[in-house]
């Protein structure tokens, strides 16, 4: 039996993941925490609005007595937060949630940390497929990468001083998928898929699906160390709209492109410092350390594109077809707590009295 | 020919073979067939155009290329085959691709490894990968070699080979610092050493120009018999010299005990070895030859 704690409960993938652990009938307790609401619909996972403060998290994970905890908060897009709020989620909040799973006395025996591609930066002199030992090249050079390998050298640090907890890294590919909000995402949804003149760049996604289904199997199966989690294939820009259906509009220049995105910025097409730069060069990773450990990943890239492009096709038509169902709190917790509202089992038993 | 004087001998302990590399070798992507381009970025569609068109026709008609020892070629495995390099926008990469598929009993693709700078250069970076050009960084070599079990075409020479004068035709330049036999070795793949003769009078450089090549930010601004005052189309303007291209035999890098990449001094004595092997062959070729462009 596990008990779990999810940080960034709020977010898509971990609200996901506290779902699809909710499921799982090996997993006792599941502690969600974030500092803004959830935005999907939970049953089991008790939610606890809290930030990451450290002692907060440690009377947490001391009073549940939780021996797993995901870490699924980290900040890997960067139209996702501020670079200041990005920052301090990524590094200082890192920092906390770590000093509050240490410790000898601490229950917890493994840490899942949700980490980014990102880490290995997206450069000329970039192999074909990163794997997992592989340093990037270069000093990182956007702030949102230099905030992500701070963060992860931190995971790896406590990795080193608490040899009693199974430490497990996921670095993901760009996430992409009907429901799920990414620089990438945005762009991908355009009448055309903007591009930079004369690049047609290297890309690996993975499936929002694939996201929760690789951090629960890192949650049931032991995986210490770092672990690539992408699709297989590797697609060109070129691919992808045409599987999309849309044309490719090269509108940024060569030269001068942070300028023209600048101006892109302006007309409500934001394409990110990382995004350019994967734009440009492209990336790709070897997740077959993964595939060996076991773990199965559902969709391709190709496959993950492919979905995306069906629900452009009726997206519209879900649109009209009702607003999706919101989490309210207050009637979950009428429901979930109130003394008037008689369970199930109870009134089993009182018909069985009867 | 098998055992020359500077090749060291081979070690007793024969490798064992890595339980892990076969382990990670099955599970590489699944072949997507409706799929056109390879996780490389290469592009079947663009490669058979540019195969049918140009290359087609300068194998056969402009260049006239004469193949020998492409027995030498392994039909199955990675194998690195290593050759000399020149003329300023270099047909023999894709002449020895040509000629792989057009001699050989079972041809395969052949990957080229490229300078990082194409992956980086606006148009270039479209183009090269579709047609099979790999950045060469070890790890994509060793990538190709030791799991996909590819053919890859390195020219050790790199740019110091292609914008060489044309008065130091044939004059190999320094193999690099041996990179490329230490990523066979790692590989366990063969190296087939490779003695091109023709290019080097296809496209002649006879001279850089410094500050032109500092404007463009390209890797050299040569000139040459047609480039620039034809423009861009002189780039593709090669003389019709006679080609000749020979595949030596394969030199086995599993020879020499395990981890053999560790011992610099035998990395750098195969390289210089594999270096000499291709100049006495270039030498042998070019005494026999009576004319540039009849052969």
């Amino acid at each position: 039996m596990r008990r779990v704690l999810v940080t960034g409960v709020s977010s898509y993938w971990g609200g996901k993941l506290a779902q699809a652990l909710e499921q799982d009938p090996d997993v006792e307790t599941i502690v969600g925490v974030s500092p803004h609401d959830p935005t999907l619909e939970l049953e089991r996972t008790e939610f606890v609005r809290v930030g990451t403060q450290h002692a907060l998290l440690r009377r947490i994970v001391q009073a549940a007595e939780i021996d797993t905890v995901i870490d699924s908060r980290l900040v890997v897009d960067s139209i996702a937060a501020s670079p200041r709020e990005a920052h301090e989620v990524n590094v200082i909040g890192t920092m906390n949630i770590l000093a509050a799973c240490g410790g000898p006395d601490s229950p917890v025996r493994k840490v899942v940390f949700k980490s980014s591609a990102h880490y290995y930066g997206c450069e000329r002199d970039d192999p074909a497929f990163f794997t997992e030992p592989m340093q990037r090249p270069n000093a990182p050079r956007t702030r949102l990468e230099s905030d992500i390998v701070e963060a992860e050298n931190a995971v790896h640090g406590f990795a080193e001083r608490n040899p009693q907890v199974t430490v497990t890294v996921l670095r993901f590919a760009n996430g992409l998928g009907p429901d799920l909000d990414t620089s990438h995402g945005r762009v991908l949804r355009l009448p055309a898929v903007p591009c930079i003149l004369g690049f047609d760049p290297r890309y690996q996604f993975v499936h929002e699906d694939d996201i929760v289904g690789a951090l629960e199997y890192a949650v049931s199966n032991d995986l210490p160390g770092v672990y690539n989690v992408a699709g297989d294939g590797v697609l060109v820009l070129s691919e992808i709209a045409s599987l999309l259906g849309r044309p490719l509009a090269p509108v940024l220049p060569p030269w001068g492109t942070g300028l023209a995105a600048a101006g892109l910025r302006l007309a409500g097409v934001r394409i990110p410092e990382e995004m350019a730069q994967q734009l440009r060069y492209g990336r790709g990773l070897d997740n077959r350390k993964l595939k060996a450990a076991g773990c199965r990943l559902r969709y391709t890239t190709r496959e993950a594109v492919q979905k995306l492009a069906e629900d452009l096709r009726v997206r519209e038509l879900r649109q009209g077809a009702g607003a999706p169902y919101r989490y309210e709190r207050e009637v979950e917790e009428f429901l979930r707590y109130s003394p008037s509202v008689r369970r199930r089992a109870e009134r089993e038993a009182d018909s069985s009295a009867r | 020919m098998s055992s020359r004087p500077g090749l060291p001998a081979p070690s007793d302990t024969q490798p064992t073979s890595s339980a892990g590399t076969s382990e990670l070798r099955a599970q590489l992507p699944a072949i997507e067939p409706e799929r056109q381009v390879t996780d490389w970025g290469r592009s079947e569609r663009i490669e058979g155009l540019m195969d049918k068109t140009v290359y087609d026709w300068l194998y056969h008609y402009w260049f006239r290329c004469e193949v020998e020892g492409i027995e030498n070629v392994p039909s199955t495995g990675g194998a690195l085959i290593v050759s000399n390099h020149s003329g300023a926008l270099p047909p023999d990469a894709a002449m020895i691709t040509k000629a792989i598929k057009e001699e050989h009993a079972r041809p395969r693709p052949l990957h080229l490894t490229v300078e990082h700078f194409f992956k980086g250069y606006p148009g270039f970076s479209m183009l090269v990968a579709k047609i099979g050009g790999v950045p060469a960084h070890p790890a994509n070599v060793h990538r190709l070699l030791a799991d996909e079990e590819q053919l890859v075409l390195v020219f050790p020479e790199g740019r110091k080979g292609t914008e060489k004068l044309y008065k130091d035709r044939y004059k190999l330049r320094r193999f690099g610092r041996g990179g490329f036999v230490e990523a066979a070795m790692r590989a366990k793949a063969p190296i087939v050493p490779v003695a091109v003769v023709g290019a080097e009078e296809a496209m002649p450089i006879f001279a850089h120009m410094t500050l032109l090549q500092r404007m463009t930010g390209l890797l050299y601004f040569p000139i040459t018999p047609t480039f620039p005052h034809l423009g861009l189309a002189g780039f593709l303007g090669y003389l019709p010299a006679k080609f000749h291209i020979r595949f030596l035999e394969p030199v086995a890098t599993d020879q020499w005990g395990e981890e053999p990449w560790q011992d610099r001094g035998l990395v750098q004595t195969v390289a210089d070895e594999i270096r000499s092997r291709v100049q006495e062959e270039l030498i042998d070729m070019l005494s026999a030859r009576r004319s540039v462009w009849f052969g």
